[in-house]
């Protein structure tokens, strides 16, 4: 009985945490609003792709190619007379996934690495000089490079996209260790015998959660670009799996006939990491409104 | 009314409305006093009091759309500054009122020369050609006593000493000759030998200048040693105002005699000596060398502290008395080994830890314990004061019940509620913080307690408080205590002996009633002579 009253209290307690979210955050910031909206219905798209309406991606129809947008074929056909609305539905799975998780594994790779080289000063040279070195190769080159050796595949783009991302995470981490390990109540932690693991968890970690929920966000959207780019120099996922970069890069030589082909992929990935920066300038703003200030 | 006696600034009436959802309406109420000509008035009170609302009020420098003026009238040479548009107020500003702050550092442009900071406001407000702005650049400078004046003109903010910063501002401040200067605890962040100059600097130009000083502090000392007259703010009131020394000597208002009461005597009271007690803490030839090593020069050594030889017995409070950079905090992080001494031997219990291992060291961490200055800082924000106060034993291996039950007992011992153990820092005041760190470094039972500046940050009556809690618990565990200080009041209520450090050495040491009495180094005798009101003996009422 008592716990049915808890969970009612608890419920009621996130009713009203919810609507304070409400009234704080979306009404100051509207267009994180939209931008967090927008990203919701591209998950759901991507996860529910075969329930609306779509047909089979792969399944080519020589006698409808290059079709163009109708009642028939929403986003028109390609040269192959594949449905362009279905591909570029079935895209936006290997975008977000690519996406999300290059957003979540560099954070994850980054922080460790990040807190380390912050407190520890015997890593932090070893650890920074390798991070320099992969700063000074382009992201996409490396990519490329990653991609060309262990053959292109969901996994290798995604791992491809993810590691040039991390040494600017791992920046951001080192910079916040800097200045937080010298806080006087991380000295107190030192000076109780807390060893090292913990006083990196409990005393530093949660200081660097909220700028990297906002990086999380930039990784996200700039490793969607990354993975469109490789799809579109051909250095992306298989062409039996329909991405945006390699739906448009297909369309590239049928641009003047056909310029639907690149046009519906183009401007969804256009709006999705329109979706997601607008997300994460919100999210900067509400964590740190400091920074929100500065910039 | 002729000129003599029309008050440069007069305050009358005057609100000003905090902002919704503050812990009170007003941030001051009805605050009336006013600033005759060559007088130094002292707006006294503690954090929160509004004094610094009230002279930011004047100067038109509240944050706007947050604070704002409702009630009364603030008139400088008869106008009303409430009623001037924002350009007036700016033609008004470093004209006829100017405003010198507590921070020197921050209120200079780093990028900017000094000379140049100077000649901006005569750049703004005069006709001068550029010939005549430097020379009159020059002769402020050296109204404000500082050196060189032709070569400084073209140095840096950070080229200068804290007391020389504060002498630009000062300068700057009175280029244009205005009648009223405001000065908001314009010696709170210098040391005290540096303190004293800037007081008699700007107690000398009042006097040659005629200026009418505003001058906001919180230290009594500084009062009995500058002040015509006092105001004394309470929570936005005005509670009592007079003569200073008719103030200091027969304060009228309870709030005003608990301030004066509270300020700590410079005469230490007698204490019994310890002499025949173990010695808990010993350091011997205690060394810690900053080199700053560079591929294109020769390294440079920064010795912070050298050849420092200390004891404290059990159950003895040994003050560390000195300047910003005499090497005192230095000391106290090497012996909490926070951070390793370059040489020497530090002993605890006889047990030398200056050279252990990390994994040796942590063993010994426990007998070490340190409460540091900045009570906003010392406890992490996102932990309840409870898990803050148990981490320490637990790590030692007490069981999460026993530390629980151990949290709530010191909680109790340390005045506050047990059962708020599960509030975050946030949810206390600054004293109220001071005294969960001396909880949480009490909890680990440690044989030496450090207090670094811990009494520092704290209002004067807030500061006599937790003092009386570190001599309480000092007696009540055996503790030896070692209390760092800049503050030669403090120093003398609470020490038993007295080390004086200076340049990283320890230039006097001996028992403190013998070194107050009679200070034999002549860093000593210098520190002790600045010491603001050292003359007055507060609290000694007049009986009323």
């Amino acid at each position: 009985m008592s716990a049915i009253a808890d969970r009612d209290a608890n419920r009621s307690g996130l009713r009203e945490r919810l609507a304070e979210f409400r009234r704080n955050v979306l009404s100051r910031h509207p267009t994180m609003a939209i931008g967090g909206v927008l990203l919701i219905l591209m998950i759901l798209g991507a996860v529910f792709a075969p329930l609306l309406f779509t047909v089979d991606p792969i399944a080519l129809n020589p006698i409808q190619r290059l079709r163009g947008p109708g009642a028939a074929q929403w986003f028109g056909t390609d040269m192959f007379g594949r449905d362009i609305y279905s591909r570029t539905i079935y895209g936006t799975r290997i975008s977000l996934f690519v996406g999300l998780a290059a957003a979540v594994l560099s954070i994850a790779i980054g922080l460790v690495i990040g807190l380390l080289a912050g407190y520890v000063r015997l890593l932090d040279t070893i650890l920074m000089r390798v991070m320099d070195g992969l700063m000074a190769i382009p992201g996409i080159l490396l990519a490329i490079a990653l991609v060309s050796l262990s053959g292109a595949s969901l996994v290798t783009v995604t791992v491809a996209i993810t590691i040039p991302e991390i040494p600017r995470v791992v920046r951001l981490v080192r910079a916040i260790v800097l200045s937080v390990r010298e806080e006087p109540y991380v000295e107190a932690a030192v000076a109780a015998g807390t060893r090292l693991p913990l006083i990196l968890i409990r005393h530093i970690l949660p200081n660097t959660i909220p700028p990297l929920i906002v990086q999380a966000t930039y990784v996200c959207a700039s490793a969607m670009l990354t993975e469109s780019i490789l799809g579109f120099l051909g250095a992306g996922t298989p062409p039996e799996i329909p991405s945006w970069g390699n739906i448009m890069a297909e369309g590239r030589t049928y641009f003047q006939i056909a310029p639907w082909i690149i046009f519906f992929p183009g401007a969804l990935l256009a709006l999705t990491v329109l979706a997601v920066n607008v997300l994460g300038d919100g999210l900067r703003d509400t964590l740190d409104p400091r920074i929100a200030k500065k910039m | 009314m002729d000129q003599t006696t029309q008050p440069v600034l007069d305050i009358r009436g005057l609100t000003v409305r905090l902002p919704i959802r503050a812990d009170r309406e007003n941030a001051i109420e009805d605050v009336s006093f006013s600033v005759l000509p060559h007088e130094i008035l002292c707006v006294v009170g503690e954090s929160g009091s509004g004094k610094s609302v009230t002279a930011h009020t004047v100067m038109g420098l509240l944050p706007p759309k947050q604070l704002t003026a409702t009630a009364g009238q603030v008139l400088l040479q008869g106008d009303d500054l409430l009623k001037k548009t924002p350009g007036e107020m700016r033609a008004l500003r470093g004209a006829r009122m100017s405003m010198i702050f507590q921070e020197p550092m921050t209120a200079l442009n780093p990028l900017m020369s000094i000379g140049d900071q100077i000649e901006e406001i005569l750049q703004i407000h005069t006709e001068m050609s550029a010939r005549e702005r430097l020379a009159r650049v020059i002769e402020v400078m050296e109204a404000v006593k500082l050196p060189e004046p032709e070569r400084l003109v073209h140095s840096y903010p950070h080229q200068l000493s804290g007391g020389q910063r504060q002498r630009v501002m000062i300068a700057g401040a009175l280029a244009l000759e205005p009648a009223l200067l405001i000065a908001d605890e314009p010696t709170t962040a210098l040391d005290v030998t540096t303190q004293a100059q800037i007081l008699k600097l700007i107690k000398d130009i009042q006097r040659t200048h005629g200026t009418a000083v505003l001058f906001i502090t919180h230290d009594f000392g500084v009062v009995a040693e500058i002040a015509d007259r006092v105001v004394v703010m309470q929570h936005g009131l005005v509670v009592e105002q007079g003569e200073a020394k008719a103030v200091l000597r027969n304060p009228q208002h309870p709030y005003t005699r608990m301030l004066i009461s509270a300020v700590p005597s410079m005469t230490p009271p007698a204490r019994p000596p310890k002499a025949d007690a173990p010695v808990v803490l010993e350091t011997q030839d205690l060394c810690k060398t900053y080199r700053d090593r560079s591929l294109f020069r020769a390294a440079r050594e920064t010795r912070a502290a050298h050849n420092v030889e200390l004891s404290v017995r059990r159950g003895e409070t040994l003050g560390i008395v000195g300047e910003s950079g005499s090497g005192k905090s230095t000391v106290a992080r090497c012996i909490v080994r926070l951070i390793s001494p370059t040489s020497g031997q530090i002993l605890i219990d006889g047990h030398d830890i200056a050279g252990l291992s990390a994994s040796r060291l942590r063993e010994n961490r426990r007998l070490v314990q340190i409460v540091f200055q900045d009570p906003y800082r010392s406890l992490n924000p996102r932990r309840s004061v409870g898990a803050s106060i148990v981490e320490g034993p637990m790590n030692f291996g007490v069981g999460k019940a026993e530390a629980q039950t151990r949290a709530r007992d010191l909680m109790k011992l340390v005045d506050l509620d047990p059962n708020s153990l599960d509030r975050f820092p946030h949810q206390f005041s600054g004293g109220q913080r001071q005294r969960i760190c001396i909880a949480r470094a009490l909890a680990m039972e440690p044989d030496v307690l450090i207090a670094d500046e811990a009494v520092s940050a704290l209002d004067v009556s807030v500061q006599a408080q937790v003092l009386e809690l570190l001599d309480d618990v000092r007696k009540r565990f055996n503790l030896a205590i070692l209390f760092i200080t800049h503050d030669l009041r403090v120093a003398a209520q609470i020490c038993d002996r007295i080390a004086v450090m200076y340049k990283g050495e320890i230039v006097e040491r001996g028992p403190a009633a013998e070194v107050f009495r009679a200070p034999s180094h002549e860093y000593t005798q210098a520190l002790f002579n600045a010491a603001p009101g050292r003359d007055f003996e507060f609290g000694s009422f007049a009986t009323a």
